[in-house]
């Protein structure tokens, strides 16, 4: 198994941290975060139509750039860390990876191109958001394919193209292409605590799907693994953002005729969460190379989702507490990472979740 | 030198000079004399001039043949690397032989009951009377201070001057009636350490290392040598099961009494191992509220490694960045251990208040309890460990000091 990034991984994330820097700084998040639509086209073209960012991880044979979880963790972690706005994880990493993992072949050939080459966004709508052993029973499909039900949340299904819906069927769970305009699909935008990422609710009422592939319960522990992976990489990308502004705020700020940073109660505060995110992120960056590889601990998906999750709120929390009054105004720009910290935390599992999904792969049941 | 001509080499000389049935320093000698005894040395000076990595090829080559090397185990390793770094020739010709023989113990006695974390603030006293230093004062946490021959001293020459430039750094003659070394017990019932009292214990000029004043730059060496593991903690034989034969009689008694005062380390690193098996043995594997504390463990135990694993690597590869490694392995371990410590107590529940034979895993879980208080304080306190991440790693600014100026106007301990 790898345990370093290779030379073209570490130019893949200065290309695609010098984009994102200069495409998303925090001026244009505060914009489009308050738009209904919550991206920008012209830089959704130039990221993922021409840069190729929504297909890192998708075949050559389908028009990706033919990487892995790695690659992907690289660019998750650099949107994370510029809160890029913009349905890239639902569409690269949900719909994708849902499409990689779980769609017949002819299938995969129809519609991971578009995917890939940003000019089709798609999203993966699931009826549970907490536990993969949850997904099932609120969306049905019926023989003829169409589907009834709804989903109480899903990520950015408001500017899809494309749904891919997992929906119960007589044969069990499958994966299901829904238009984005098909009729009796309500999609209900829902406000949130992280408007950085739109949630809507979808509702199906008879609308003509189409069955793409099964997802027994190992695609979809397969499936949800992945996007864990790839959310933990975002949340280091945020939380490491969040602790160097927090230490350099340390050093500017003066109190007592002293830079607050050469206090011991915030020196030893950013000191035990920089052991707090190494720890995570070397959980994370170690779930990418076990999923490509195939090798180290079933469970490191989730140990990543877990840490990343905990080491993101701390790093949130002491981003707010060490700039004091002013870190709790909404004018300074903390607040729109504590807000994707949370929102993070809590999508596909709460780190007490994935702890006890954790225990379940190494012990079994309770 | 490649390591497969080093193999030849050793396996040549060892074939023709390694027996059983010498007396243990009769053996050293003849591996001082063949340049066997610490090859990363100088060839001035017993060695060869090897590389660690080379040095640890002969150290192979010996483990495969059940020959034992020359004494190497506890602070004795500390004192020969500070004595080769920093002593005269006169120095080195009296100390390093009989340490590599192992007819020498040693001991540090750095740290003062009013000075811990802040070494340098150290006010044991040394005055030059009638031509030779006069010793007075107290040290603490001395391993193996009973029974050694010599111990690294650091003491106050100056008290005028700021506080780091009025230490010198002595080789004290242990066996003299001066000095005065005491057992000290601590919470988890082991006797580790002594306290170690000097009343006007004597210490002859030529026995001051690295000249009057310079002490400080002399116990940071000591320390780096301990940060680098030459004071190699000790686990018990290096060679494995019974071997035939008196050298090893010997040897054994040596590598015993170095590792007494260790038997309890692992336990103050919280048995992550036992935790699992425990979990299992008394169905708390089952319990919700265990299960999230057992993860969260195990999260942190493997992130440490994986992040380690990382830094070690980069390092190799010749990485710019700082990577204090020891210090945020150091703080790693604290976290760790006090976890393991607080998932152990869940586990065995009202168990976990009986201790020795009565209690689980004959005592192991009662002394894991009591003994990982102390991993947040040997060999520097958390506190300083953040104080050293902060500051090297994150560049925030220093504190205030209030030890600046002659060392004698400075508040400290009464």
């Amino acid at each position: 198994m790898q345990t370093e990034f290779s030379k073209e991984q570490n130019l893949l994330r200065d290309v695609v941290s010098r984009a994102l820097r200069d495409k998303s700084p925090a001026t244009a998040v505060r914009e489009l975060m308050a738009t209904d639509r919550g991206y920008d086209p012209a830089v959704w073209q130039e990221l993922c139509g021409d840069a190729g960012l929504a297909g890192v991880h998708v075949p050559e044979v389908h028009g990706g750039a033919g990487g892995g979880a790695v690659e992907l963790g690289i660019v998750a972690e650099e949107m994370g860390r510029t809160l890029f706005c913009g349905p890239w994880f639902a569409s690269a990493v949900m719909a994708g990876t849902a499409l990689l993992e779980a769609a017949n072949e002819s299938d995969r050939e129809e519609l991971l191109p578009g995917v890939a080459d940003g000019s089709t966004i798609a999203t993966l709508v699931l009826d549970d958001l907490d536990d993969p052993a949850g997904v099932g029973g609120s969306i049905t499909a019926a023989a003829n394919g169409t589907l009834t039900g709804a989903a109480s949340m899903a990520v950015d299904a408001h500017v899809a193209d494309l749904l891919l819906v997992v929906a119960s069927g007589t044969g069990g769970l499958g994966l299901h292409a829904v238009e984005g305009g098909a009729s009796g699909l309500a999609i209900e935008p829902l406000q949130v605590v992280d408007p950085t990422r739109k949630l809507s609710r979808v509702a199906f009422t008879g609308v003509p799907g189409r069955h793409i592939g099964e997802v027994t319960g190992d695609i979809l522990n397969r499936i949800w693994d992945r996007i864990c992976s790839a959310l933990a990489h975002e949340m280091m990308g945020g939380a490491q953002h969040l602790f160097e502004t927090t230490v350099s705020y340390t050093k500017e700020r003066f109190q007592f005729g002293r830079p607050i940073g050469s206090f011991q109660a915030l020196k030893h505060r950013c000191a035990d969460l920089l052991l707090e995110i190494e720890i995570a992120r070397a959980l994370t960056h170690h779930s990418a190379r076990c999923l490509d590889s195939g090798e180290g601990e079933p469970c490191a998906a989730s140990m990543a989702k877990a840490a990343a999750a905990d080491a993101y709120m701390s790093a949130a929390r002491a981003g707010i507490q060490l700039r004091g009054g002013i870190g709790f105004t909404w004018e300074n720009d903390t607040h729109l990472w504590f807000k994707r910290s949370k929102g993070s935390e809590v999508l596909f599992g709460t780190p007490a979740i994935h702890r006890e999904r954790m225990m379940t792969m190494l012990e079994g049941a309770a | 030198m490649i390591p497969d001509r080093i193999r030849q080499e050793v396996s040549a000389w060892l074939d023709a000079n390694w027996r059983v049935d010498r007396p243990l320093i009769e053996w050293r000698e003849i591996l001082l004399e063949g340049g066997w005894a610490a090859p990363h040395w100088p060839e001035e000076w017993y060695g060869r001039g090897f590389t660690l990595d080379q040095t640890a090829v002969v150290a192979e080559v010996f483990r495969e043949r059940d020959a034992v090397p020359a004494a190497q185990v506890g602070p004795r390793g500390l004192a020969s690397e500070t004595i080769l770094a920093c002593g005269s020739d006169d120095q080195k010709r009296r100390f390093l032989r009989p340490i590599l023989t192992g007819e020498h113990t040693w001991c540090q006695l750095f740290s003062e009951p009013g000075s811990g974390s802040d070494l340098a603030g150290l006010s044991t006293r040394a005055e030059m009377k009638n031509g030779k230093w006069t010793i007075n004062g107290q040290k603490v946490w001395n391993t193996s201070a009973h029974h050694a021959d010599f111990g690294l001293l650091v003491a106050r020459t100056d008290w005028d001057v700021p506080k780091h430039q009025g230490i010198s750094y002595f080789l004290l003659d242990m066996r003299q009636a001066g000095v005065e070394a005491r057992p000290l017990r601590q919470m988890n019932g082991h006797q580790s350490f002594n306290e170690v009292f000097m009343t006007n214990a004597v210490v002859p000029p030529e026995d001051l290392i690295g000249g009057e004043g310079n002490g400080w730059h002399v116990a940071k060496t000591t320390l780096s040598f301990e940060r680098r593991g030459f004071s190699r903690r000790v686990r018990g034989s290096s060679i494995d099961g019974p071997k035939q034969g008196p050298i090893y009689e010997e040897y054994e008694e040596e590598l015993r009494i170095a590792a007494e005062p260790y038997t309890w380390y692992p336990q103050r690193e919280g048995r992550v191992d036992l935790v699992l098996p425990r979990a299992r043995e008394t169905g708390a594997i089952n319990d919700p509220a265990t299960r999230q504390e057992i993860a969260k463990l195990i999260c942190l135990y493997t992130g440490a490694r994986l992040a380690s694993d990382g830094a070690e690597a980069r390092r190799k590869a010749g990485t710019t960045e700082i990577i204090p490694a020891g210090s945020i392995g150091k703080l790693a371990a604290s976290v760790i251990a006090r976890q393991a410590s607080h998932v152990h107590t869940m586990i065995s529940g009202a168990d976990a208040a009986l201790s020795g034979p009565d209690s689980a895993a004959d005592g192991i879980i009662a002394e894991v309890l009591v003994s990982v208080p102390a991993i947040s304080i040997a060999g520097g306190t958390d506190e300083i460990q953040r104080n050293i991440i902060s500051e090297r790693v994150l560049g925030m600014p220093k504190g205030y000091r209030a030890d600046q100026g002659p060392f004698r106007d400075i508040k400290r301990n009464a």
